[in-house]
């Protein structure tokens, strides 16, 4: 048995870093795309037709309900057999595209509450003033409904980069897949297996900080207004 | 003279509650009416129907003549598009019970974002009317600030410079000073009594206010369970009337 080994440790530790291009690569490709597909479903939910909108919230639903490897699986390996669309991805699309569709599923519900949190009265004095629907979005509700999904939106950003190691399992090299091969070749798994721990740390600690202090200050944000009010009546 | 709006047999319903049954009025360029009658009779639906906010489940509405909600296509009426809707709105203002002002956006903006954004009005020259207007209700000081730094009475003016820089030819006033606190609502009638005075576009004001409605009203309406009870000059109305609905409303207000 082996102890652990600073040198190999300090050998480990650069090679592993590498592959932190691709993890976070893939981290942001895949929040980028949830981010806007999460619009894309806004806008597919709410069409006039209700049969439509019924079918695609419960094609959301599954996508929602079905664990994210399986769908990295079935992008990577089942897609390419699919009749007439079926078309084969590269490992790092099949996971953006699998993780970026999960993702967005829950980041339209983000954007729903958002858009939710903004009072009816906001619309109606829009239409009064006579506001295209184009300007109502784009000039009252939107600027309105946004901020305060700023921090979810964080922790969701911080929820998927903890799930983009899944995407090893179809072969994306990021530095889950370059400990293991390390490990695989020296038979020391310990060190390595460290170090992308504490890299997840790293990276995934400050970022929960830094969402818990965006949460603080929208609160703050409204308690000042709160505050002034009281002073001025 | 044309009226500039009729309401012709308006029925509205919010699922199985029947608000409005039946409601005729003619209103006359630069006439002022004040609505009153019991929460739950319908004074607020009849504004909001004008504004647009909601569609009439039965009868029809014209501004200048024209047909707000239908538009005529092969003979038979369909509902209106957005496109009419939005030509109508152009005339008719509104001031809301919560003022319902852009959080996000200082007082000027307020009052200058829908000139530029939909009169398409260059921005110095939005602004500039927009100054003009805030001056007239008395926050020629407040330009800078955010609505959330105001009290009731300074936010529905803003609403109410907001409603007027688009110089609508109606302007509709839901209970305006409902939601102030008793000591801001004098602030809140002043203005509208200066407009009353020294403005030519029709008022429609639902409002809790009697004296204030004697006051600068032409005509008061007593709207009683979803129809036009009593209609006519305010004094007609609201001192000499022997309708005992209209009479137990006003005891009841009163005491």
């Amino acid at each position: 048995m082996s102890y652990w080994s600073w040198e190999t440790f300090m050998d480990a530790l650069p090679i592993i870093i590498t592959g932190l291009n691709v993890t976070l690569g893939l981290t942001v490709a895949s929040f980028l795309l949830a981010l806007a597909a999460g619009f894309v479903w806004l806008i597919l939910e709410s069409t006039p037709v209700k049969a439509f909108n019924f079918i695609v919230y419960w094609i959301r639903e599954f996508i929602r309900s079905t664990p994210p490897i399986v769908q990295i699986f079935f992008l990577y390996f089942a897609w390419p057999m699919v009749p007439y669309v079926g078309t084969s991805f590269t490992p790092f699309v099949a996971a953006m595209l699998a993780l970026g569709i999960h993702f967005s599923t829950y980041i339209s519900e983000v954007y729903r509450s958002g858009i939710d949190s903004v009072d009816k009265g906001q619309w109606e004095a829009a239409t009064a003033l006579n506001f295209s629907v184009k300007d109502k979005w784009l000039t009252i509700v939107l600027p309105q409904a946004i901020p305060p999904t700023v921090p979810m939106l964080g922790n969701y950003l911080i929820i998927l980069f903890k799930e983009v190691p899944l995407a090893a399992t179809i072969g994306v090299v990021g530095i889950l897949s370059i400990a293991r091969s390390y490990g695989a070749q020296t038979w020391s798994y310990l060190e390595p297996l460290t170090i992308v721990a504490l890299l997840f740390l790293m990276l995934s600690y400050p970022s929960a900080l830094l969402v818990r202090a965006l949460e603080k200050k929208m609160n703050r944000r409204f308690d000042k207004k709160k505050m002034k009010v009281k002073v001025t009546e | 003279m044309e009226p500039i709006v009729q309401y012709k047999n308006i029925h509205k319903s919010f699922g199985d509650t029947h608000v409005l049954k039946g409601i005729d009025l003619d209103i006359y360029p630069g006439e002022k009416i004040a609505i009153i009658g019991p929460s739950g009779s319908g004074k607020t639906t009849i504004i909001r129907l004008l504004m647009t906010l909601e569609e009439p489940t039965d009868g029809d509405i014209y501004v200048a003549g024209k047909n707000l909600w239908k538009v005529e296509r092969k003979g038979k009426m369909v509902p209106a598009k957005e496109k009419q809707l939005a030509d109508v709105r152009k005339d008719i203002g509104m001031v809301f019970q919560h003022f319902n002002l852009f959080p996000h956006k200082t007082i000027l903006d307020n009052c200058a974002m829908p000139l530029i954004n939909v009169k398409k009005m260059k921005k110095g020259e939005a602004r500039e009317m927009s100054k003009q207007m805030l001056d007239r209700v008395g926050l020629g000081d407040k330009y800078d600030a955010y609505p959330a730094n105001l009290s009731g009475g300074q936010k529905q003016r803003v609403a109410m410079a907001r409603a007027l820089v688009m110089k609508p030819k109606i302007m509709l006033f839901d209970e305006v000073t409902s939601a102030l606190d008793p000591e801001l609502v004098g602030e809140v009638l002043e203005v509208i009594r200066d407009l009353a005075e020294n403005d030519e576009m029709a008022m429609v004001l639902v409002t809790h206010e009697m004296d204030f409605a004697l006051e600068i009203a032409d005509r008061v309406l007593f709207l009683d369970e979803g129809v036009i009870a009593e209609s006519g000059p305010a004094d007609e109305v609201i001192n000499k009337s022997d309708n005992p609905r209209l009479q137990g409303f006003l005891k009841r207000f009163r005491a």
